[in-house]
């Protein structure tokens, strides 16, 4: 049987668009010291650590994992590299979680990073292959058809991708890590943004960041013995699901993968009414558009309706009852390899309220989510104050 | 710290391991090995309850090499799946945790690797540390020349024992219709190559290959339904060193020692593998197997592997032909893996240990131990 496992220590680096200040072992050294320091151990507590990142090319490095061994504390010890495509950062940690759930370790380090300046995503994400259609457009002109398609299916007044954009940036200032602090951002200024793939303009776009995200998990007996001033946040209910890219009657909007991801990770947790029973979600969002489509597929909202919560502020830390990306979201800090742990890690940050100014008040559960590839990859988990 | 669940590999299937594989892409060249590997079991991907396959962009030269990749097993309805970007070893090693936990009882491993298209002497040294080595372009070739002077210097071993080694790989190759490099060269012959970087002759060296490799594992009651033999996963463990090559002895391979003894097959941690990450050393004794599979791409390397395991002269090395009979990238440790097995599975071998290595001169290195019974059948 699985063992209880629960988030002791979580750290991230302040988020940027070029962080020339460091290397990339520098990078991923500033997250895991901070998720150190914030368990109350060091480098050579740990068992085994559990590394993720989206493709190689985005910095020019081949399995780098290979160089960071030492940065990250673990020679001499099991070291696994994770890679899922823009879910990673969320199955990393849930790869490192079952390392612990399966009574392996005691104590696993888990970190994932992207260093988008040493390198140029748009250029990596679109290298020519022989015998297949490029795709050179990056992945707003992928997700742009997709969400046309909820607006018409949903009816949803071409506002709401509008209003998320502004409310996770208003978060974002609330978040001394996030890369974007737009002090003045207004309905008018996202409106005004350039139209780059209809109907997802600039600023309702996500950025491209330098960053990295580290999480301790510990057993049971780690956490209930632990030195940390925070108490731990316990795994409740994690999973993934995959499907794949493409075949006819593929449900793209609201993809079987991610129902059905939700569903084992509600039922492992014993929820039933997610809008109700978790406090906070964050949810990876990187165009505007995607949280009225992922609250639906969430089921915080019936299938068509997604879209009035975002429209009635329920969303927003400024008095919704149910806010999503308190932290400023993907739409706000971009590490595309770590933007989904920082999903997982800032759900985390909330049950054990350290998020400072930007904290949920009374957060017993919250959801961590990520997806990636063309809506196919699916990570998700549900933490608790309690014990599960 | 827990018991091992008892999980087994129950069947295994490669491809044709080739120089260049012209006419199919990865999705082609998985496509018949996946269906191999179930159909010797009689099951399909809808019994799998987890998916885990390793490989590397940077061989395809393309971002998320491994979702196209998943076309080849079909995960519709959605399932549980998960990719490592290292070699399908450790993909099985994620998909054996899983196992541990009791939620699913089987799991599908494969990985694929196709070398041609890319020049590895360039994209290799792209592994290496970014700002202070890869921009000096440090071939593979080069860096394992090192490790083998060093193995000279110490005077455990001469250009002779390499060429023993890779004279023993290709005769054993023949007998492996899955096998890129297999002929019956003596040792002298063998010796009169050219250096390709000293004390590296061309036979020392892993071939460049194209191949993919699928397992399909089973826990408990289940694996005992499927196959007669199954080839029990006894413990699995795997370590890393250090990346800066001047702050290792090449000579040796402490991060195979440890995780040898990680997997229960040494002194120095409980059998069945559950390990902490404590205590190394070199205890004393060697692996008791009838037969080892290791991933020593190098000749040389192998000679390194074996004095790590403390294998004795009465272990079958790399019947299979080892790395130098086909060296896939992100492929050969899995199939190292499957060799082992195959060897339970068949009766020919009772105790086995399989090995993968990552990264320059065995930087990284996995140890599985198999056996023809759940508690080791020692």
């Amino acid at each position: 049987m699985a063992e209880r496992t629960a988030v002791v220590g979580v750290g991230q680096t302040k988020h940027a668009a070029k962080r020339e200040d460091v290397s990339i072992a520098g990078l991923v050294r500033e997250a895991a010291r901070r998720a150190l320091d914030d368990a109350g151990m060091d480098y050579s507590d740990i068992d085994a650590v559990v590394i993720g990142k989206a493709p190689d090319m985005f910095e020019g490095v081949m399995m780098p994992e290979l160089y960071l061994a030492p940065a990250l504390g673990a020679v001499g010890k099991p070291m696994i590299r994770v890679h899922t495509a823009g879910s990673v950062g969320g199955s990393t940690a849930i790869v490192a979680a079952h390392l612990v759930a399966s009574g392996r370790h005691d104590k696993v380090l888990t970190v994932a990073f992207e260093k988008q300046s040493d390198s140029d995503a748009m250029w990596a994400l679109s290298v020519p292959q022989p015998f297949s259609a490029p795709l050179l457009a990056g992945a707003g002109g992928y997700f742009a058809p997709i969400i046309r398609a909820y607006m018409r299916r949903s009816g949803a007044p071409d506002h709401i991708g509008i209003l998320v954009a502004v409310k996770d940036r208003k978060h974002a200032l609330k978040n001394p890590y996030a890369h974007l602090h737009l002090a003045d951002i207004s309905f008018d200024m996202v409106k005004d943004s350039i139209m780059l793939w209809e109907p997802v303009r600039y600023l309702e776009t996500c950025p491209s960041s330098d960053g990295a995200a580290a999480m301790v998990l510990a057993s049971e007996r780690v956490a209930d013995s632990s030195s940390s001033s925070r108490s731990p946040a316990w795994i409740h209910g994690m999973a993934m699901r995959s499907e794949p890219t493409m075949f006819a009657g593929r449900d793209q909007v609201s993809p079987k993968a991610s129902k059905d991801c939700a569903a084992d990770v509600y039922r492992q947790a014993g929820i039933t009414e997610p809008r109700r029973e978790i406090q906070v979600a964050e949810v990876y969002v990187p165009f505007s558009w995607y949280e009225p489509m992922w609250i639906e597929s969430l089921g915080f909202a019936p299938e068509g309706e997604g879209w009035k919560l975002t429209d009635e502020g329920a969303t927003s830390l400024d008095g919704g009852d149910i806010p999503w990306n308190a932290s400023g979201g993907v739409l706000s800090s971009n590490p595309i390899g770590a933007s989904g742990m920082l999903r997982f890690l800032e759900a985390a940050m909330q049950v054990r309220g350290q998020a400072g100014e930007h904290q949920v008040d009374g957060v017993r559960r919250s959801l961590g989510h990520a997806y990636g590839g063309g809506s196919q990859f699916f990570s998700m988990w549900v933490l608790g104050a309690d014990k599960p | 710290m827990n018991p091992v669940r008892p999980v087994a590999v129950v069947s295994f299937a490669q491809s044709k391991q080739v120089r260049r594989e012209d006419h199919r892409n990865e999705v082609e060249m998985l496509m018949p090995v996946v269906s191999d590997v179930f159909a010797q079991v009689g099951l399909t991907k809808d019994d799998m309850g987890f998916v885990c396959s390793g490989s590397s962009d940077y061989l395809v030269g393309a971002p998320f090499s491994f979702v196209m990749a998943l076309d080849a097993v079909g995960v519709w309805p959605p399932m549980r799946e998960s990719h490592v970007e290292m070699d399908g070893a450790w993909a099985l090693y994620e998909a054996w945790t899983l196992l541990q936990e009791g939620e699913v009882d089987t799991a599908l491993v494969y990985s694929f690797g196709r070398s041609s298209p890319t020049d590895l002497q360039r994209v290799l040294a792209l592994q290496l540390d970014p700002y202070y080595m890869a921009p000096l372009w440090p071939d593979p070739v080069a860096l394992a020349a090192l490790q083998a002077r060093a193995l000279i210097d110490a005077g455990r071993a001469d250009e002779k024992d390499f060429a023993a080694v890779a004279a023993r790989s290709r005769r054993d190759a023949l007998a492996n219709p899955n096998a890129q490099v297999a002929n019956d060269t003596p040792v002298e012959e063998l010796l009169a190559d050219e250096y390709v970087v000293a004390p590296l002759r061309r036979h020392t060296l892993p071939p460049v290959t194209d191949g993919v490799a699928a397992i399909v594992l089973a826990a408990g009651a289940r694996a005992t339904s499927l196959v007669d033999r199954p080839a029990w996963i006894t413990g699995i463990d795997h370590r890393i060193e250090t990346h800066a090559l001047g702050a290792r002895d090449l000579c040796e391979s402490p991060s195979t020692r440890r995780a040898a003894q990680g997997a229960g097959l040494l002194g120095g941690s409980g059998a069945g593998g559950a390990v902490g990450s404590g205590s190394g050393g070199t205890g004393g004794g060697g692996v008791d197997v009838d037969v080892a599979e290791l991933h020593a791409p190098y000749a040389h390397q192998e000679i390194i592997l074996r004095d790590a395991l403390g294998l004795g002269d009465s272990v079958r090395v790399n019947p299979s032909g080892g790395a130098l009979g086909a060296n896939a990238l992100m492929v050969a440790g899995l199939i190292r893996i499957g060799e082992a097995a195959t060897r339970i599975m068949d009766g020919s071998a009772r105790r086995a240990v399989a090995h993968a290595t990552s990264g320059p001169c065995l930087q990284q290195n996995l140890v599985c131990a198999l056996a023809a019974e759940p508690g080791g059948g020692a």
